[in-house]
């Protein structure tokens, strides 16, 4: 990791916008595709003022079609450029899941590396903005299950350029999701100029010994919660934002459920299927014998997210989060 | 000879913007009478809209989506459907639906966060609002196909925006209506733009209604602002897909004044001026009540009677909605499948359970 010397407070995605200016800056081959990420700066405004700063032809308003969008920027990665694609909202990313799915993944498998895809696709994603429907899926376990492709989530402005910078100098193609629920949640130090947040590393955010909590995006917020809740309750959590879905930081997982030999994991995307699923496995594979309580998951449902008038309850909050770490000490 | 494509697909006119016909093609139906109930539908329809508007405002709804100046397009292609037929909108036409109607506590309800809002009455086949652009096209073309091999006389009409057309499902939607010549009527409001994209950046073609010659069957350009046109080119196209005789295009141009929805600042992006613009020279409330007038059709007191009707009506499906407050939770659980599966199940008795305790 480099680390810059000037820092300024930003937003999350303040922090999404100044990596992207700084990649475009330092990199020629950066292109920024999307509905309305030019002249508009995009619809979270993530992409504002880069059009007026490098011109149409590096900063692109597309047409209406994701898999238009994803499709062009395969051919664009292949032949030298690194897109960098904004699909509006994660919800509608479905009609380019065909060109993610059999090309974007496997196109350097298929051609023994002659040929490789390193390209970006951003995706605002998550409940809790009173979104209309489709707006607010999580979706990142259909991607987490595709080989070939990395998932980034950060839940903090820092992590946020740090990991989009990774994205983008990445040889592969990285989803790179941003919780639209925290993009204006306080403010954060964010350095100037380039560094990175290395992929596949998760972060300790908090120091426990009973329990382990393991969460990304938006949900860090509410695992922290809970957390310092049953700190007062006299139960210490150790708590894990994985920031990676794939590869998952299998040391940090391994190393901190050795240590208190329980663990919650709390997701928003529904349970069935879920990241949880992995971590579950992952750590029966390397500390079952370390475990002292069956391992909780606190996630959506399967029930397509609900409008929002019924959204809060769906989102796991804290209050069920404290009820699986006092279940998962209680056993 | 012209051969460019604008003469191809000329923009078709009944009422120009002084009020004037500027053809005889329909002389003989156009009454008083249906002057009238375009009146009473559209005034209806605008007053709903900045309802919408205030009701975001106010924070009584959430993000809602505005469609002033696009009411003549909904309003004269409803009106051209029968019951039965099948509406399917997107997230900008409930103009269209409440005109073909929907139910007006129910479309609030949508824009308040609630899932009612995309169940319509029993007996209208009223299809929820699509909100993933273009995916709506196919269904529209797969319920005509439906209509056909039941060798029903009803037909399909679907909305979708100029944005639209770049996604891949309106060209399939528009080839499989072809082959299979589907009674399907694909409605396309041209309000040039798509959120800030305007409409020279989306496509090269000169027009929308172009895009029928690739799938050989009949597209028209109408002037989506005067419902006239809209209604008997909309009906054409009606009658055609009734008797058996396939789908159609119809590229209406309109022009929404307003942001693309409450969260979107259009000056971001274009000159709102020209809206004021549009609404002075082209509007399609001013333009119908300026023809009632040269016809003699115009009476004020009616018309202060027509709007206080629709205000009315309107504040009732406005308490109407406020009264619910919350969907049952269950909901959330009850309608994922038609028969019980274990892990909806479980999860639903883990909610109930937990809710219990708090
Ligand atoms: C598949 C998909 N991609 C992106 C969006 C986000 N989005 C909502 S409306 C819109 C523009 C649609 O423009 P147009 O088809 O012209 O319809 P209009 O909104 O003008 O009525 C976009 C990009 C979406 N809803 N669905
Ligand atoms: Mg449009």
């Amino acid at each position: 990791m480099t680390v810059a010397i000037n820092t300024k407070k930003m937003t999350l995605v303040q922090a999404v916008t100044d990596g992207l200016r700084t990649m475009l800056e330092e990199d020629e081959r950066v292109l920024l595709l999307g509905e309305d990420v030019g002249v508009n700066g995009g619809v979270f405004r993530a992409t504002d003022g880069l059009c007026e700063a490098f011109g149409e032809e590096r900063v692109i308003d597309t047409p209406l079609a994701e898999s238009g969008i994803v499709g062009t920027s395969i051919g664009l990665a292949m032949n030298g450029f690194i897109p960098i694609v904004e699909i509006q909202f994660l919800g509608f990313i479905y009609p380019a899941f065909n060109q993610i799915m059999t090309h974007a993944t496997r196109i350097r498998a298929r051609t023994k590396g002659r040929f490789t895809v390193p390209m970006v696709i951003r995706a605002p994603y998550g409940a809790g903005v009173r979104a209309p429907e489709i707006h607010s899926d999580s979706a990142e376990a259909l991607f987490t299950h595709m080989p070939g492709i990395k998932v980034v989530v950060p839940s903090n402005p820092y992590d946020a350029k740090g990991l989009l910078i990774a994205s983008i100098e990445d040889p592969d193609p990285v989803l790179f999701l941003e919780p639209m629920k925290i993009y204006r949640a306080g403010k954060g130090e964010v350095p100037e100029g380039k560094y990175t947040v290395e992929i596949g590393k998760g972060n300790r955010l908090k120091e426990g010994e009973d329990v382990s909590i393991f969460a990304w995006g938006a949900m860090v917020k509410v695992a922290m919660d809970a957390a310092e809740k049953m700190e007062e309750k006299g139960v210490s959590c150790d708590v894990i934002d994985l920031r990676t879905l794939y590869p998952l930081d299998k040391d940090i997982i391994a190393e901190t459920v050795q240590k208190t030999g329980r663990a919650v994991i709390v997701h928003e995307a529904p349970l069935s299927g879920g990241v949880g699923s992995d971590i579950v496995s992952l750590i029966n594979d390397t500390s079952f014998l370390y475990m002292r309580a069956p391992i909780e998951r606190v996630a959506g449902f399967d029930t397509p997210m609900p409008f929002f008038n019924l959204e809060d309850d769906y989102i796991p909050d804290s209050t069920r989060v404290q009820k699986a770490i006092e279940k998962a000490v209680s056993f | 000879m012209n051969t460019s494509i604008e003469s191809q697909f000329p923009t078709y006119q009944i009422i120009d913007g002084e009020g004037n016909m500027v053809n005889d093609d329909y002389k003989s139906e156009i009454t008083e009478e249906l002057a009238r109930k375009f009146y009473e539908k559209m005034i209806f329809a605008r007053l709903f809209d900045r309802k919408g508007v205030n009701l975001q405002r106010q924070g009584r709804i959430g993000t809602y989506v505005p469609f002033e100046g696009q009411e003549a397009a909904q309003i004269g292609s409803a009106l051209a459907l029968e019951d039965g037929d099948w509406m399917f909108p997107t997230y900008r036409d409930h103009g269209a639906t409440s005109a073909f109607g929907h139910s007006l506590k129910n479309i609030f309800l949508y824009w308040r966060g609630f899932i009612e809002g995309c169940v319509p009455p029993e007996g209208k086949n009223i299809f929820p609002p699509a909100v993933p652009i273009a995916s709506q096209i196919l269904h529209a073309t797969g319920t005509a196909w439906a209509d056909k091999k039941k060798g029903n006389d009803r037909v399909s009409l679907v909305y979708f925006g100029d944005g639209a057309t770049s996604e891949g499902d309106f060209h399939e939607g528009l080839n499989f209506a072809s082959v299979f010549n589907v009674p399907a009527i694909f409605f396309n409001q041209n309000n040039g733009f798509a959120i800030s994209l305007p409409i020279n950046k989306q496509m090269k073609s000169k027009t929308i209604a172009q895009k029928a010659l690739a799938y050989d069957i009949p597209g028209v350009r109408v002037d989506g602002n005067d419902i006239f046109a809209v209604y008997f080119e909309t009906k054409k196209a009606v009658d055609r897909a009734r008797n058996g005789e396939g789908p159609s295009l119809i590229e209406a141009l309109t022009w929404r004044y307003g942001a693309h929805t409450t969260t979107d600042d259009p000056t971001k992006y274009r000159d709102q001026h020209e809206s004021h613009e549009r609404r002075e020279k082209y509007d399609p409330m001013t333009r119908l009540e300026k023809f009632m007038q040269k016809q003699g059709y115009w009476d004020e007191e009616w018309a202060e009677e027509v709007q206080k009707d629709a205000s009315r009506r309107l504040d009732e499906a406005v308490e109407e909605m406020e009264k619910v407050e919350k969907s049952d939770e269950a909901v959330m659980f009850d309608y994922v499948f038609g028969t019980d599966v274990w892990p909806v199940e479980e999860q639903k008795q883990a909610f109930f359970a937990d809710r219990s305790e708090r």
